[in-house]
């Protein structure tokens, strides 16, 4: 929710007054895709240069597209996010049906705005930007967890999520939380009961198993998390600042795993702000800003540009 | 419009096959869509492969209920016992509704047990999507395992208070179980066919619409006085109102009342003595109606919106 908010004051600015009209005019960049919010050509703004498919990064194997973003737009609707001119009384909030001025508090965030790219087998791709440029919001648009405004995202198989709000149930053990989030994926009990062992050996959680979600520090619910989802083979897997809270050891562990799934011809996606981890993993890296594509290609490039700009 | 975009973006993928809009580019490679509502059918299928999901997210929400209060899981057995006191003493000594009814705490228990069924379950469905959002916006689902599940977990404890109530009631009539006891997981389950269906239409209409939560015990309570929970709708509409037969066949006609006159046809002997245990006609075919009409349209509806649940 914080995050939202911290979008939502963002977004505001430049949010034009006729919903209707958010779609066919976001921002300045209008007829210029992918571009900043920037004019054009100045700040140092860097375009992104087309590759040449020799120049592609070297360890991607031949191009099958495994996720390919078609002019995505997400627009989010937010609660209860009344600004300071509408205070929530019973007064304003009878003018404010009477003037007919729609749903209550409710605000919507335009949170991507026409990203497109496409996505090959054994790609790893991380994707950086600052807090409420619409990383989660695109991971979550790809997973098919949010529906698209405006435009398509188009996968292969079924894109798993993994993030820090894939909380399960806070006052539940952990042993619990492992079977239902199993059953949430779609095994069976006999997958179950064979992966549960694996499961906790691969958190590091030992005996916490036994105790309530909710007791758990939140590096120990991320490695538990994370533990659980990436149990099953996926063909794409969305892993959003899943890592943060690891300590060093199961940074590592994670990342041998990450690239068990590359290997097995699988794409991921990986949100960090730690982007020591990003450079270590990918072979690529997008970057957001507020919610349209500033620059995509090589790790260092973009990195260098992003720790510039 | 996302023509020039589309080569743009392949340009920078690679520069591969020149000018190919990514739809076609989708479906050359057999890509589909990330979020798609599969159809009818399949999405009964995929529901049926979450059962243990379902069950085992049921069961995990009444073991934490009680987690932090002392007395634990016994909360089960006390919530309902206590209940039925209330009512008791509220309905049957204060007010004094039992002047024209026979055994009438097993009159009231009955009626109340069974409507706070439907209407817990109808509570709890209204919120099923707009609580579980992050589990929503997290994993992969058939949406409509929430709402089953939370009437699943409705329906595990209704087997705990139907024990409480079977005592209560035979302590009152002291009539002991007999063959017409068997009708009685019939009846519940046609309850609870009509309960998933009506669990599952609030859930999509509470998804989108905020106030419903504030609004429902409006609503139940109004249902709870039309469904003659604690007095003879017959009675008090025609004899003491005076108000045409129809009224009270019409009300009689509402899913709870219909579940209520039924249960306490087989419960409690002297309840309706043209019929013996046998409900009339008009209840048992009411009765089956809503059941099925509620299952089928429940989940039709719910699936209609599928792929928006997310949204918030």
């Amino acid at each position: 929710m914080a995050e939202l908010t911290k979008e939502l004051s963002q977004v505001k600015g430049d949010k034009p007054a006729v919903p209707g009209e958010d779609v066919a005019a976001p921002g300045k960049g209008n007829g210029t895709p992918n571009t900043g919010k920037s004019a054009p050509g100045t700040d140092g703004q860097v375009r992104p240069q087309p590759e040449t498919p020799g120049k592609r990064p070297l360890d991607v194997p031949t191009g099958t597209p495994t996720v390919i973003v078609d002019d995505l737009h997400i627009v989010y609707r937010v609660y209860g996010a009344a600004s300071e001119s509408e205070k929530g009384n019973a007064v304003n909030a009878l003018t404010r049906i009477l003037k007919r001025q729609g749903r209550p508090q409710m605000k919507e965030v335009h949170a991507v705005k026409g990203v497109t790219f496409v996505a090959y087998h054994g790609d790893a791709i991380g994707i950086v930007g600052r807090n409420g440029s619409g990383k989660s919001t695109l991971l979550r648009a790809i997973a098919g967890l949010l529906p698209p405004h405006e435009g398509a995202v188009y996968t292969d198989g079924q894109p798993s999520l993994l993030g820090v709000n894939a909380a399960l149930m806070r006052e539940l053990t952990g042993e619990r939380n492992i079977v239902l989030g199993c059953y949430a994926m779609g095994m069976t009990p006999a997958e179950v009961r064979e992966k549960y062992q694996d499961i906790v050996d691969f958190s590091g959680i030992d005996e916490f198993v036994q105790l309530p979600m909710s007791t758990y520090s939140s590096g120990m619910g991320a490695r538990l998390r994370f533990a659980i989802s990436s149990a099953k083979t996926h063909d794409v897997l969305l892993i959003d600042e899943a890592l943060a809270t690891g300590d060093r050891e199961f940074r590592k562990k994670s990342q041998e795993r990450i690239r068990q799934i590359r290997e097995s011809a699988g794409t991921v996606f990986l949100v960090a702000h730690d982007l020591r981890v990003i450079e270590e993993t990918c072979n690529r890296v997008i970057w957001l800003h507020k919610g349209k594509i500033k620059m995509d290609g090589d790790p260092k490039e973009v990195l260098a540009a992003y720790n510039k700009g | 419009m996302s023509q020039p975009e589309s080569a743009v973006a392949d340009a920078q993928a690679g520069g591969r096959s020149g000018q190919e809009p990514l739809a076609k580019l989708a479906k050359r490679y057999g890509l589909r869509r990330a979020i798609a509502r599969p159809r009818f059918p399949v999405y009964l299928r995929q529901l049926w492969e979450r059962r243990h999901f379902i069950l085992t997210y049921a069961t995990s929400r009444n073991v934490s209920k009680y987690n932090r209060s002392a007395l634990g899981q016994l909360w089960q057995v006390l919530t309902p016992l206590l209940n039925a006191a209330i009512y008791f003493l509220m309905f049957g000594l204060i007010l004094g509704g039992h002047k024209n009814i026979e055994h009438y705490p097993a009159f009231l228990l009955t009626g109340m047990f069974i409507f706070t069924y439907t209407q817990r379950t109808v509570t709890a469905g209204a919120k099923s999507i707009s609580s579980n959002l992050s589990l929503i916006r997290a994993l992969h689902f058939p949406r409509a395992s929430l709402p089953l599940a939370y009437t699943i977990q409705e329906l595990q404890q209704l087997a705990i208070s139907m024990g409480v109530l079977f005592v209560l009631v035979i302590a009152d009539t002291r009539e002991w179980p007999n063959w017409y006891w068997l009708m009685i997981p019939v009846v519940l389950l046609l309850q609870t066919m009509f309960n998933i269906g009506a669990g599952l239409v609030v859930a999509r209409l509470g998804a989108t619409m905020r106030d419903l939560n504030q609004l429902l015990p409006f609503i139940t309570r109004t249902w709870l006085y039309a469904s003659g929970v604690f007095f003879s709708i017959q009675d008090k509409v025609v004899d003491s109102a005076g108000l045409p037969q129809w009224v009270a066949n019409v009300m009689y006609l509402n899913p709870a009342a219909s579940y209520i006159e039924w249960m306490r046809e087989i419960l409690i002997s002297t309840h309706n003595k043209q019929f013996g245990h046998h409900p009339p006609p008009m209840v048992w075919m009411s009765c089956v109606f809503w059941a099925v009409f509620a299952l089928c349209f429940g989940f039709w509806y719910f699936w209609r919106s599928e792929e928006r649940y997310g949204r918030g």
